[in-house]
Formats: C-alpha cells, structure tokens, sequence
C-alpha cells in the first residue's frame, strides 16, 4: 500500500542573481520528483551535496510547500506539518533546557497526552533506545551518540507513521555509526514504521534501505530506485560481505559517478 | 573470588583517609588565596592612618570606621537609609524587568520591528542615565518619582537589548524542531523561545541590577532626605566623616549583596548550559 506519494513535485527558491545587481532570480532545487513509498517500508535517499535531499524532507514535514505538485500521505495532501511525521536531524536539535526525559515528554505534550501518562511513555521510549540510566541528564552531558538516540525516542514518542531522518548519524563516528544504524533497524521492525532516511554514505544507504532513491543534482530529480534484495540484515553479521550487498552497492556506486555527477560532491 | 577481593578491599581501606585530609588542606588554601588581599588591604587601611602615613581625618583608621558603622546599625540611622535606598532600587528595577521583558520578547519575535528600534535602542542605552538626572527633576520633581524613574531608566535599556538579541539568536533548528510537532504559535514562544532566551536576558538583568545601584546613589547624592547617597554627602558636609566611609562600606555591601543574588539566580536558570 503507498503511504507517501510525490506527484511531479517541484520547488524553486528566490536568490540573489549573480548577473543583475538587486535582481533576484528563481532556482529549481528539485523538479519533477515522482515516487511513492510503501507502508512500512524503509527507504533511503542519496544524492550529490545540494541536490535537493533536505529540501524534499522539508516539503514532507509541511514546514514548506512545494512551488508545483503535490505530496500525498495516506492519500491526502500535506497541508501543514503534524504529529504523523516524526523528524530526526543531523544536529540533534534538542532542547538544551530540557533532560532527555524532558525532551521526549515534550514532544508527548504537544499531542496532547495527559501528563500521567508522558512519564510512563518517556521511561519506555528511553528504554527502547538504551538509555534508561540517563533519563535525568541535559543534553550537554551526553554523548553525540546518545543525543541522537534521545532525538529519535524523541520523534518515536508521539507514535508518527511515518519517520523522517535527515543524515542523522552523518556526526557520530564510525563504530557509533555502526551501533546506530543496526539499532534503528531493530526499532523499525519492532515498530514498523516508515522511514524516510537521507544519507550520504552509500554502504549506510544500501545497509538500510529496502530501496535506494538515488538523486541527481541541479536540479534534483530522481536517477534511479535501486531495490535492495538484503533480507534479515540484523540476523546476517557479515552482511556487508553477501554478494547481494556487493553488487547493490556497486550499482549505487556507478550510479553516483557517472558523467553528470563530475565535479559535484559527493 | 573471595582471595582476590580481600587484598583489594585491604588496599582501599588506607588509601581513604589520606583523600579526605587534602580537599580539607586545599580548601583552607582557596579561602587563603581569597582573602588575603583582602585582609592586606583592611591591615594596611587601618595601619596607615595610625602610623600618620595618611591624614585621619580624611581617613579614619578601619576600626574606627567600624565602630561608626556599628553605633549608625544600632541606632537604626543606618537602616532607615539602606531601607530607603533598596526600595527604591527595587522598586525602579522590577518595573524595568515588568517593561522591557516583555517588549523585548515582542520586539525581538518581529524583524522589522527589531530592525527599526535597535539603532534607538542603542542610543538610549549609550546615553548615561546619569546625564539625564537634571531632564528627570526638572520634569518630575525631586520628590521619589524623579528617582524611582531614573533606576526605571537605567535598568530598561540592558534588559530590554538583551531580550531582543536573546529571542532573535534562538537557534533556527529548534524552532523548526517544534515547529513539526504543530504547536501553536503560543505554545512555541512559552516552551521555546522563552527558555532559550533566559541566559542572554539574565546577563541583562545583572547589569541592570549593577546599574540599578550606581544612578540610585548619584540621585540621592543629588537631591534627596533619606537614602545612603543622601547620607554620605550630608555626612561629607558636616565633616562626619567616620560616618561617610561606614555609608560607603554599607553601599559596597549592598553592590555584594545584590551582585551575588544575582548571579546565583543566573546560574539557577543557566544550569543546562556548559
Ligand atoms: N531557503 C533557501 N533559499 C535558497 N536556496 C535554497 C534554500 N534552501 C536550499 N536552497 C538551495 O537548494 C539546493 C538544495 O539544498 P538542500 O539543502 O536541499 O541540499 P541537500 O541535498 O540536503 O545537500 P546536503 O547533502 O549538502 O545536505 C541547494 O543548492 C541550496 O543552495
Ligand atoms: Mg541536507
């Protein structure tokens, strides 16, 4: 069943234009953009630098709207953003007044969920991501890896269909990486949840994702949906190793550098 | 297992005694290293003017200048002037806490409302509110509105600054991290833009609260029946002066006082910073 579904979506942004002093001139940052993802589904987006991949996950949280087409959730448009759609960045964007009790509780508030009720949730989601013990610690006294799993408690709190993440582990270092991704995988197929996840890591994209979007730059429009034939990635340990990864990752690889990508950054 | 505990447990038990007689040594040294500039400065405030190196008369041995102080608390002297003064200080800087927060969280929210009132702003904070004293008893008087409106004037201008740039350096991802969550433009200003911006409106609350003390005396220097700037001078006047240094130990007192209830709150609602 589709659970999002871009229709020809197109978003342009005024800039300064280079030529004409004052003027300003329309940029396309992504244009024609068509796919739809399924319920459940865990699909990845990768992309050259500035090809549009934070701009789309915008227009999914209703912050923004597209300049042409539409998104559709469940078979209606995004009008505004909404408690459906859970959103983990990069850059944690905790709320550094608040412990990561705190900050989980904040986004069950903003749903609505009488206060009796916000600790016991809090003290689950917290659980879920490994950090029980930490409950009461402000997010300076965490670690990168630990405040971004408060951020995803954060975003899986309120119980979002879909979750939206834009390179979230893209600051940690490799073997936190590795914790992470295998983790969320373990959260996604307890909660089956869909999941939109941006990333610049082609082994991170291919590990992940049922599906790879694979953008192109300037502007951004859909290459290619690679489908990733992987099936128990979490009970396989050398999962990097099967052929099937291999060659995935290949095809992504190519994908990325061919001619058009040259000189753009990857 | 229970042979390898024993001579671990051994080798703790001595180890403790020796940890707690250096935090008892090294905090005698920090008190040491705090006061002793202080105790100098006290010795030599009170050894210069008995040796004849300075004239008493202009500066009384320190314990003399104490036993002043100590008649003037007794008498109640001493209190009706520190009441006067507090009162009014506090009364001007909670008004300007009441005024220029609020205006400050508005003005900051709106761009162009920052953008046409700072270079205002800026003016009136750079003009000493001392300067103005002559404007504010010619238009009001000498009575305790002209002095309670000066504090009223110093104080506002730092608060008020420090809001505006607290609310306009909100960082931009927060706001859109609440922002998806769909709260209410209310609830976003409540839960985060106020809390971010308590640091930076705190340090302007310290600087008001510093200032706040400063004009307060000046004023009363001025033109005023009770007050401790009132009371130096008057004591300056009819050569009491013992009695002038014991008002301007009160007032460095106060400053102290103030200046640490101050802090301790900053820090309070700073904790969550590094
Ligand atoms: N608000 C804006 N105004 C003007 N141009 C913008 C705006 N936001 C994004 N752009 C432009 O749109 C393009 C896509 O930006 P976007 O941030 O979506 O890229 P990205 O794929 O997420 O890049 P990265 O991988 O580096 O994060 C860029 O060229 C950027 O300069
Ligand atoms: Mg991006």
């Amino acid at each position: 069943m589709d659970k999002i579904r871009f229709e020809r979506v197109t978003k342009k942004f005024l800039v300064r234009d280079e030529h004409k002093k004052g003027a300003q001139r329309e940029f396309t940052a992504i244009q024609n953009i068509e796919f739809t993802v399924r319920e459940g589904e865990f699909i990845t987006l990768v992309g050259p630098s500035g090809c549009g991949k934070s701009t789309l996950l915008d227009l999914l949280t209703g912050l923004t709207k597209p300049t042409k087409g539409r998104i559709l959730i469940d078979g209606r448009e995004i009008t505004g953003p909404g408690l459906d759609r859970g959103i983990v960045f990069q850059q944690y964007a905790l709320f550094p007044w608040k412990t990561a009790r705190g900050n989980i509780e904040f986004g069950l508030e903003a749903k609505g969920i009488p206060k009796s009720e916000r600790k016991e949730k809090a003290e689950y989601y917290l659980d879920l991501v490994g950090l029980k013990n930490f409950a009461d610690r402000y997010p300076h006294e965490l670690s990168g890896g630990m405040k971004q799993r408060v951020a995803i408690a954060r975003s899986l709190a309120f119980n979002p269909d879909v979750l939206l993440m834009d390179e979230p582990f893209a600051a940690l270092d490799a073997q936190t990486r590795e914790t992470l991704q295998t983790e969320l995988l373990r959260i996604w197929k307890k909660t089956g949840k869909t999941i939109i996840f941006i990333t610049h890591g082609i082994d991170e994209a291919v590990y992940l994702g049922e599906r790879v979007v694979v953008l192109t730059a300037n502007p951004g429009t859909v290459k290619k949906i690679v489908d990733i034939p992987l099936k128990d990635r979490l009970e396989d340990a050398d999962v990097k190793s099967n052929p099937a990864f291999i060659s995935a990752r290949r095809e992504v690889w190519n994908l990325l550098h061919e001619p058009e990508f040259q000189g753009a950054h990857i | 297992m229970v042979t390898i505990n024993k001579p671990a447990t051994k080798l703790n038990k001595p180890s403790k005694p020796q940890k707690s007689s250096s935090p008892s040594l090294s905090a005698f040294v920090k008190a040491f290293k705090n006061s002793i500039v202080l105790i100098l400065f006290v010795l030599l405030w009170e050894l210069a003017p008995q040796l004849g190196i300075v004239e008493r008369t202009f500066l009384p041995p320190f314990s003399e200048v104490i036993r002043a102080w100590w008649d003037l608390l007794v008498s109640g002297e001493l209190w009706r002037h520190f009441q006067a003064s507090i009162l009014r200080s506090l009364f001007g800087f909670l008004l300007a806490l009441a005024v220029a927060i609020p205006l400050g969280l508005i003005i900051g929210w709106y761009p162009l409302a920052r953008d046409l009132l700072t270079p205002i702003l800026e003016l009136f904070r750079n003009t000493a509110a001392l300067a103005l004293l002559p404007v504010f008893i010619l238009i009001l008087g000498i009575g305790e509105v002209s002095k309670i409106s000066i504090v009223l004037f110093a104080c506002t201008w730092p608060v008020l600054l420090n809001t505006i740039s607290a609310v306009k350096n909100v960082d931009p991802l927060l706001i859109k991290s609440a922002r998806s969550m769909n709260i209410s433009s209310f609830k976003l200003f409540y839960k985060v833009i106020l809390p971010a911006s308590v640091p930076t409106i705190f340090t302007g609350i310290r600087m008001a609260g510093t200032g706040a003390i400063l004009v307060l005396i000046a004023a009363e220097m001025i033109g005023a029946k009770a007050g401790l700037g009132y009371f130096i001078t008057y004591s300056q006047y009819n050569f009491l002066i013992a009695e002038m240094y014991a008002g301007i130990i009160t007032i460095s007192l106060l400053g102290l006082l103030i200046n640490y209830g101050l802090s301790s709150a900053e820090r309070y609602f700073s904790r969550w910073k590094q």
